[in-house]
């Protein structure tokens, strides 16, 4: 009888996977009870290296053509189309569904990724402008990426709720710091791997394992994110999220599992330029 | 001390052309019905490469059949996000084949590996991507919450940029859930052939896309069709107001991308070694066989003779010959017929009373070569500042005054592209916006992207390529 | 030479009139020579032309005679097995080991090698006008017969032209016939093109024999385009008064491949003339080697290994 090689799932910063500087873990139980793994349990300083190595990767990200990251990101979906059978055996452990019900997930979070992929070279055509303004003076508006992204992933779908978060956040040439489900981190890591075998560069996606309940504080908290999709938290911790987060006047939002350019729209900014028309 | 670069061919092993090919329809590649064959040479050394189908009548019957069967059984039933799915599929196979597009391309046409390799196969590739992304948003582009595509598209394109043009009309016909009957130019249908198998490499559904060959008799087979639901057309001016004659009373859908006088405008302030660098980009890039081509040189007449100077030095450092060998920048003219029509032209010139200048260079024996030329002294009376030469040759005239440049500069019934050279930022805004032309570079020449829309004003024709502009150009509002 | 008044305004106003360089136009050019192929029989010309070159430069804290001595050996022989190699250009050094090395290329073989020196308190040129005229003396007074000197950046940077022209007026004066001078505009500090333009119409005005782009200190160095527009200045500058200056770039050419992309520049911008050590050098240290192991492969078939050329 063969005995199998079974996985660790650590945090994934910087393109590596390295285990909690806390030291801690929790344990995860699959849908019938039986124990799963031994995630990493991420602490503040991870969250702390994470939003260094985010930081850096966003100068980097922000500067490649949008043309460059949609194909980058369209490898990052072969790249999970390759794994698909891993992922689908990971919903079915985390979450109870059947084979058939776990596929279509998989499926959809693919096509989704997909989606995104196709909107990071489209999105300035659409949604900037040229303004008519009064006087020669040529006015144009254009959007540009945010920065670092906080991303709390939902606990609907296991894999599906984390590209809602994701993808919209790169496509609109940011970074995201994942804060993976609690219930469900397996996806978050297997993702990773993803993330860390295609051409994504380091740090453009980081992702932390752990509490939502302790990391949403210090990621609401850290002067250096700029953004927070809440979609994951719970409507008590969302609000204390808002709160903290003014300090810097993070732009926080959440969404119901929307598929929309809003999505990519809402971590973006609004440059508007003039420059006169004359001989 | 001279450095004389060493032969540095590309090898073309990795090409396998067959001695003869058939038509692209349902899937296959089928013989004609009673369709003949004729040569297909390389213009670098007349070579034949190959026997092309000449197709007929019921050839193009056949492929707008096939179309409109895969129109109505598959790709409209087939959701934009899968449709989508098969062009990333197109785009991914390009790239993996690039080389052999590339060597392939340059041999049929007679550019330069240089370029295929280095744009005209990239920038194809990048169109199928670009567009593969648009399939499963259509609602976003500005034509409505449902816009449905026309059906079959009869698409007819040009010997000049060859896999490149048939990206930029097949790429968004399909993404926008269209069928392609789509006809090559006769003296380069190679890589379109090739592209054929990319089809089949991607499992693409039969008659989604059709190649038919043959000249222009195929060509107005295909534009006078009563199946075919839109007609897209790239090439010369006069050919395309015959199709837009023959659109009259019918109710198809008509884009056109015709010819180009363009004017290359040189301010006194303007970055000097950058712009004669964009000079000779704008008309000796592709052997000046592009419709956007910066075929007049309109200099600020205080500068004229410094940047005359600096042109010449710079034309002689222009290598000439063998469109395989790495270093040529100048390849073969694309056939004898283009051959012969530059020769007149530039002899009209002459005979008008301009100036020729080309640098000394040794042409090869066989083969279809003309020199980078450029004719001063001229007035824009003259037929080489008036008509479309279609190859390296520059007419170069003279302005005093910024209104005097835009008003010579739009003194064409053309208006495809323009360019402008200054240092001055307001003036390139001034300028481009009384520019009667399309696509106005600044500073720069000849830059393509599939997000950025291509077309002209006036008799350079109607509609625009790429982008969301381009792409609406495919779609129809909900009636 | 150009005559150009030493005060602010008049230099101003003749660097004004130069014509701007337009970026990314530069860039597409660098870029697109740096497409050339070159091989075969033009490939072996290159890699010989670039070795004889090569100023081999060893420019550390931690140098001693020991290591001087070594890249003189290799200075004069660069590939012990095979004499038909050429010696390179120049060695390049700091000023207190400028003896040593003259006194070994002479009793070996290399007396026609240059021992170049480093001046004016290189590499960040922040030191008083009378500290670099010494820095010179000393050089020159050891042995050195070429002087590769640093412009003043944060002069240029702030405005202050005039203290730029007219130190290396002065150390051209200290340089006389005795020694060539090489002016380091510092190219990566510098950052536009513009302004490296600027710069090499300022050394060339003020006396240069041939300008350099960088200290090897800094990065960016010498990237295609930057020397691209310094070999349009000089071209120009020849244009202009019939003088031709010489062109070094130094730092980040490595491989056989970055060298040959510097000769490709200067052929296709300066023109053939500028291709010989008298007009264009190269500095650089590792670089030699891989040379040496491209020309290796040349004339056997076969690509070789580190423990085939000589550790510096």
């Amino acid at each position: 009888m063969r005995i199998d090689v079974k996985k660790t799932y650590k945090l994934f910063i910087g393109g590596e996977f390295p285990r909690s500087e806390s030291g801690r873990s929790y344990e995860v139980y699959d849908a019938k009870g039986n124990f799963l793994a031994n995630p990493a349990l991420a602490s503040r300083k991870d969250l702390r290296d994470a939003v260094v190595s985010s930081r850096g990767a966003a100068e980097k990200w922000e500067k490649t053509s949008a043309f460059n990251r949609s194909q980058i990101l369209y490898r990052v979906a072969e790249v999970m189309q390759g794994r698909a059978e891993q992922f689908v055996s990971e919903i079915i452990a985390q979450e109870g569904l059947t084979k058939s019900q776990a596929k279509k997930q998989v499926e959809k979070a693919i096509d989704l990724w997909v989606w995104y992929s196709g909107w990071c070279d489209k999105i300035a055509t659409i949604y900037g402008a040229t303004n008519p303004v009064s006087g020669s003076f040529y006015n144009f508006t254009i959007p540009e990426p945010l920065g670092v992204v906080g991303v709390f992933a939902g606990g609907g779908d296991s894999l599906l709720d984390l590209v809602h978060g994701i993808a919209p956040v790169l496509a609109g040439g940011n970074v995201a710091i994942t804060l993976a489900n609690q219930n469900f981190p397996l996806s978050a890591i297997t993702l990773s791997e993803v993330f860390a075998t295609s051409d994504l560069p380091a740090g453009v996606v980081n992702v932390l394992t752990g509490k939502h309940s302790e990391l949403a504080s210090w990621v609401a908290s850290h002067m250096d994110i700029d953004g927070i999709d809440g979609s994951g938290l719970d409507s008590q911790v969302y609000e204390s999220v808002r709160l903290a987060g003014t300090d810097n006047l993070k732009r926080i939002k959440k969404f119901s599992s929307t598929q929309s350019p809003e999505r990519i729209l809402a971590f973006m900014e609004s440059k508007t330029v003039w420059h006169p028309i004359g001989i | 001390m001279n450095f004389e670069y060493s032969p540095a061919p590309e090898s073309i092993a990795i090409v396998d052309i067959k001695p003869e090919y058939n038509l692209f329809i349902g899937g296959k590649f089928v013989s004609s019905k009673g369709g003949k064959r004729f040569e297909s040479i390389n213009p670098a050394n007349e070579e034949v490469l190959s026997h092309i189908t000449q197709g007929t009548s019921a050839d193009v019957d056949r492929a707008v059949k096939a179309a409109t069967e895969a129109y109505k059984k598959i790709w409209s039933k087939m959701s934009g996000a899968e449709r989508g799915k098969y062009l990333f599929r197109i785009a991914r196979i390009l790239q993996e084949r690039a080389r052999e597009f590339a060597v392939l391309e340059s041999m049929d046409n007679g550019k330069p590996i240089r370029e295929t390799r280095d744009t005209d196969i990239p920038l194809a590739a990048a169109h199928f991507f670009y567009h593969a992304g648009w399939a499963d948003k259509l609602e976003y582009a500005g034509v409505g919450d449902k816009p449905k595509p026309h059906g079959v598209v009869g698409q007819i394109i040009p010997w000049n940029f060859p896999l490149l043009m048939l990206a930029w009309k097949v790429a968004p016909a399909l993404a926008t859930g269209n069928t392609v009957v789509l006809k090559p130019a006769e003296t380069t249908s190679l890589t379109a052939l090739l592209f054929a198998e990319v089809c089949q490499q991607a499992e693409l559904p039969s008659g989604v896309v059709n190649i038919v060959t043959g000249d222009g008799k195929t060509g107005e087979l295909i534009v006078n069709h009563p199946g075919v639901n839109k007609i897209a057309f790239t090439g010369s001016t006069e050919v395309g107001k015959l199709i837009a004659r023959s659109v009259v009373g019918t109710k198809k859908a008509l884009t056109l991308e015709l010819g180009g006088k363009g004017a290359n405008i040189i301010f006194e302030d303007a970055p000097i070694d950058e712009t004669v660098e964009g000079v000779i980009n704008g008309i000796y890039f592709n052997q000046g066989h592009v419709c956007c081509a910066g075929s007049r040189l309109l200099v600020q007449e205080n500068i004229k003779e410094e940047l005359l100077e600096k042109l010449k030095r710079r034309m002689s450092m222009i290598r000439v010959g063998d469109p395989l060998d790495k270093n040529t920048d100048l390849g073969a003219i694309n056939s004898r017929a283009q051959l012969t029509k530059i020769r007149e032209l530039a002899d009209s010139g002459e005979a008008e009373g301009a100036q020729r200048w080309s640098p000394e260079c040794s042409l090869p024996n066989k083969g279809f070569w003309f020199p980078p030329t450029f004719f001063t002294s001229v007035s824009q009376a003259h037929r080489i500042a008036r008509e479309e030469i279609f190859g390296p040759v520059l007419s170069v005239i003279t302005f005093r005054t910024p209104s005097e440049a835009i008003e010579k500069a739009n003194n064409t019934p053309y208006g495809l592209s323009a360019g402008i050279w200054t240092d001055k930022g307001s003036r390139i805004l001034w300028t481009a916006q009384r520019l009667k032309a399309g696509v106005v570079w600044a500073n720069t020449f000849n830059k393509f992207d599939p997000a950025s829309p291509f077309g002209g004003y006036k008799e350079s024709g109607w509609g625009r390529e790429g982008g969301r502009h381009g792409l609406a150009a495919y779609l129809r509002g909900e009636h | 030479m150009l005559a150009v008044d030493s005060n602010e305004t008049s230099i101003r106003s003749f660097l004004r009139n130069l014509s701007p360089v337009d970026q990314v136009g530069a860039e597409a050019r660098a870029s697109m020579l740096s497409t050339r192929s070159i091989k075969t029989a033009s490939k072996l010309w290159a890699i010989d032309t670039a070795i004889s070159m090569i100023d081999l430069t060893t420019l550390e804290g931690a140098d001693t005679p020991g290591k001087v001595i070594s890249i003189c050996a290799k200075a004069i022989r660069p590939d012990p097995t095979n004499l038909e190699v050429p010696h390179v250009g120049a060695v390049c050094v700091y000023n207190d080991m400028v003896k040593v090395a003259r006194q070994f290329l002479d009793s070996s073989g290399g007396e026609q090698i240059p021992v170049a020196a480093v001046s004016t308190a290189f590499p960040s040129g922040r030191a008083s006008i009378e500290v670099k005229q010494r820095d010179t003396e000393d050089a020159i007074a050891n042995g050195a017969t070429e002087i590769d000197m640093v412009i003043d950046r944060g002069a240029f940077l702030s405005g202050n032209l005039s203290k730029v022209l007219t130190e290396i007026v002065c150390i051209k004066e200290i340089c006389g016939d005795r020694a060539h001078l090489k002016v380091i505009l510092e190219t990566g500090e510098l950052v536009t093109y513009d302004n490296v333009r600027k710069a090499s119409f300022l050394a060339m005005a003020a006396g240069a024999d041939f300008i350099k782009t960088s200290t090897g200190k800094v990065q960016p160095a010498a990237t295609p385009a930057v020397v691209l527009v310094m070999l349009e200045a000089v071209r120009d500058y020849y244009q202009l008064t019939g003088k031709k200056i010489g062109v070094k770039p130094a730092g980040g050419i490595r491989t056989t491949k970055d060298a040959i992309k510097q000769l490709v520049l200067v052929n296709e911008t300066a023109g053939p003339e500028w291709l010989s050590p008298e007009l264009f050098r190269i500095g650089a240290s590792a670089l030699l080697n891989d040379l040496l192991m491209q020309r290796m492969k040349m004339k056997s078939g076969q690509y070789s290994g580190r423990n085939y050329v000589s550790l510096d």
